[in-house]
């Protein structure tokens, strides 16, 4: 049981997420909601690569042949970079938004909805 | 002829030109317009060269490796990584290297439009900046062997594609469908990387080939494959995740919209890819390629009667790509619900896969042809609303022929390129299931009945107050449409050159997945 805190957590984050996402009408808390959707993935993978006993594959240390496999930490680390770019994005388009519309309501940005 | 250096890196060409290229245009234009402009068309004309010499390869060696960092670059699996391809491998076969061409092809011609089309907007030096790492991240996703890298490209093509929708601001109403945009393939993206972990945690490979190597269809399987169709039918536009396209599609820069749609279509090759590739037989195809065909037969639907009432030409077009896509969907996915059944799939099966790939290189081309044609008019009369164009048939004669070809081809008509594909939908589909094959030639009906209505108001009539000064577009405007015009009908003239030589290798190397597995592998 106590091994699977960390996809328990995963589960939750994802729930929380996918309903900010879905339920708030505000664009910077639909972002936020992005965010913790992609948190949510990256403690997933992060997860998956937790090996008891493994051995970090830092070369100067290592006392045996068999380390630990580094990919599940690669991936995150890049999926992290990804997600940053994206949240600049999307708050830089949001910035605009403000700008021109005057709000961040998306109920009230509908310009292009025919 | 070709040194051997740059054959056996040429796959790793494709992306490292359009890349760096993408990174210097700034740089380069700090000395001048016309630099910056020359850059970008050599950076664009090299990658176009390279994209052919690696499709060359692939049509006639067969499929290629390309492993990055290791000393071969054919060594996929390294004699010390106990059998596990470790390294980020390209693997290009037959259905890439169609992909490949498309994509320059596309690509070039759209430079070459742009090139003119955008000169007078400002902030140019990040628009080619990011037309190229969009040029770079479609040309990765679909030469990729590795699913992560996959990821990587997809979420470069959709901050790039973002960032070139909203590139117009207009009062903001392009960033609200670059919002859009982003929005929905970052969700998309973060749901791919969801199936990713799951298939990793269970096989501990990243490599498709070696996934498709162990894949057993375990409960887990059968979730990854739900959030991977559902985020990329989301990136490619089909129904009912359209909603972005429209918008997107009618807010870019016309030169965008027609790449925009070679990017939707890696997406659709991204699903193809690991549904016949990574799946394969494994998958419980009948009811994959059900859903595959509900959702190809309600986008053709839905796009085609939205589209009708559209009052913006680029906002009616973009309902069309949502209406083609479909047809792709259809084709492909009867290949794919036929795919356990060798006599079946002989018999029609991959008819309506050669079908629907050749469909993906048609609709590259006309669709492009017909959003270049769209950008042209918008470029003389400034505005995108029908009702306010109208007589422009004696001003701009060559848009107005480039219109008709990619009108006649998106309806089917002989001898377009659409016609060759939709009618070997149409038979193929017609031996599966009638009633589809009905509702996919209605949808064509409809879609002749819409490029009419759109004919007639643009050219036709007596020119609108306002509209007497409207001239023909600039010459490398025409130029990029001449190019897809030709290969729309060359392509529309000699269908069998096309289907055998291009179409055929690629739809038998999407259902052999025994071979593209022994490609990387090696004989395993």
């Amino acid at each position: 049981m106590f091994w699977n805190l960390p996809y328990i957590a995963v589960v939750l984050l994802s729930v929380i997420g996918l309903a900010t996402i879905l339920l708030k009408r505000n664009l910077i808390k639909i972002f936020l909601g992005v965010s913790i959707l992609t948190s949510a993935v990256n403690l997933f993978i992060i997860a998956l690569g937790y090996r008891e006993g493994g051995i970090a594959p830092i070369y100067t240390y290592a006392v045996s042949e068999n380390m630990v496999m580094a990919t599940p930490q690669a991936l995150t680390l890049t999926s992290i970079v990804i997600g940053v770019a994206t949240s600049a994005l999307m708050l830089s388009f949001a910035v605009i938004i403000y700008k021109t519309y005057g709000t961040v309501n998306v109920d009230e940005i509908k310009e292009l909805k025919e | 002829m070709i040194p051997g250096y740059i054959t056996t890196n040429a796959p790793a060409l494709l992306i490292a030109v359009p890349l760096l290229g993408a990174f210097l245009s700034p740089l380069i234009g700090k000395i001048s317009r016309d630099a910056r402009a020359l850059w970008v068309l050599a950076v664009m004309t090299l990658t176009a060269l390279i994209g052919y010499l690696v499709a060359f390869l692939v049509y006639t060696e067969g499929t290629l490796l390309y492993v990055f960092g290791a000393t071969n670059a054919t060594l996929a699996v390294p004699p010390d990584s106990g059998g596990i391809p470790i390294r980020i491998i390209f693997t290009l076969d037959a259905m890439s290297a169609l992909m490949v061409t498309i994509a320059v092809t596309v690509g070039f011609a759209v430079i070459l439009y742009s090139l003119s089309s955008d000169s007078r907007r400002s902030g140019l030096e990040a628009y080619y900046t990011i037309f190229l790492l969009m040029i770079g991240a479609i040309l990765g996703m679909v030469s990729t062997g590795d699913l992560f890298n996959f990821f990587v490209f997809l979420e470069i093509s959709s901050l790039a594609s973002a960032g070139l929708v909203a590139y117009k601001v207009e009062k903001g109403r392009a960033v609200e469908a670059g919002l859009k945009y982003l929005l929905v393939s970052t969700i998309g993206g973060i749901f791919f990387l969801f199936a990713i972990g799951i298939l990793y945690g269970q096989y501990n490979a990243l490599n498709m080939a070696m996934l498709a190597d162990m894949i057993q269809w375990t409960p887990l399987d059968k979730l990854a494959l739900v959030l991977v169709v559902a985020a990329l039918a989301a990136k490619c536009g089909a129904v009912p995740m359209h909603f972005w396209t429209p918008d997107a599609y009618s807010m870019a820069p016309s030169a965008v919209t027609a790449m925009l749609v070679v990017a939707s279509q890696a997406s659709l090759y991204g699903l193809f890819r690991i549904c016949f590739t990574l799946y394969g037989i494994t998958l419980n195809y009948a009811t994959i390629g059900w859903v595959i065909i509900i959702l190809g037969i309600l986008s053709m639907i839905i796009g085609v009667t939205m589209a009708i009432p559209q009052k913006d030409i680029k906002r009616l077009m973009a309902y069309h790509a949502v209406s083609q896509t479909g047809y792709m969907l259809l084709g492909v996915g009867v290949g794919l619900a036929v795919l356990g059944d060798q006599a079946l799939l002989n018999s029609y099966g991959m008819t309506a896969m050669e079908g629907g790939i050749f469909h993906i290189f048609n609709h590259a081309m006309y669709k492009g042809l017909l959003f270049l044609t769209a950008g042209a008019i918008i470029y003389q009369v400034g505005t995108s609303d029908l009702n306010r164009m109208g007589g422009l048939g004696h001003r701009m004669k060559w848009t107005m022929i480039f219109f008709i070809i990619g009108a006649l081809a998106i309806a089917g008509i002989p001898p377009f390129n659409g016609f060759a594909s939709k009618f070997l939908i149409y038979e193929s589909v017609f031996a599966f299931s009638p009633l589809l094959s009905i509702i996919a030639m209605v949808v064509s009906i409809l879609t002749l009945a819409s490029f009419v209505k759109v004919f007639h108001s643009v050219f036709m009539g007596p020119p609108l107050p306002g509209n007497e000064q409207v001239r023909e577009a600039p010459r490398t405007m025409l130029i990029g449409m001449t190019i897809l015009a030709a290969i729309v009908i060359i392509s529309g003239v000699f269908p069998e050159f096309f289907v055998q030589n291009l179409i055929a290798p690629a739809a038998h190397a999407l259902t052999d997945q025994a071979g593209y597995i022994s490609a990387v592998l090696g004989g395993a």
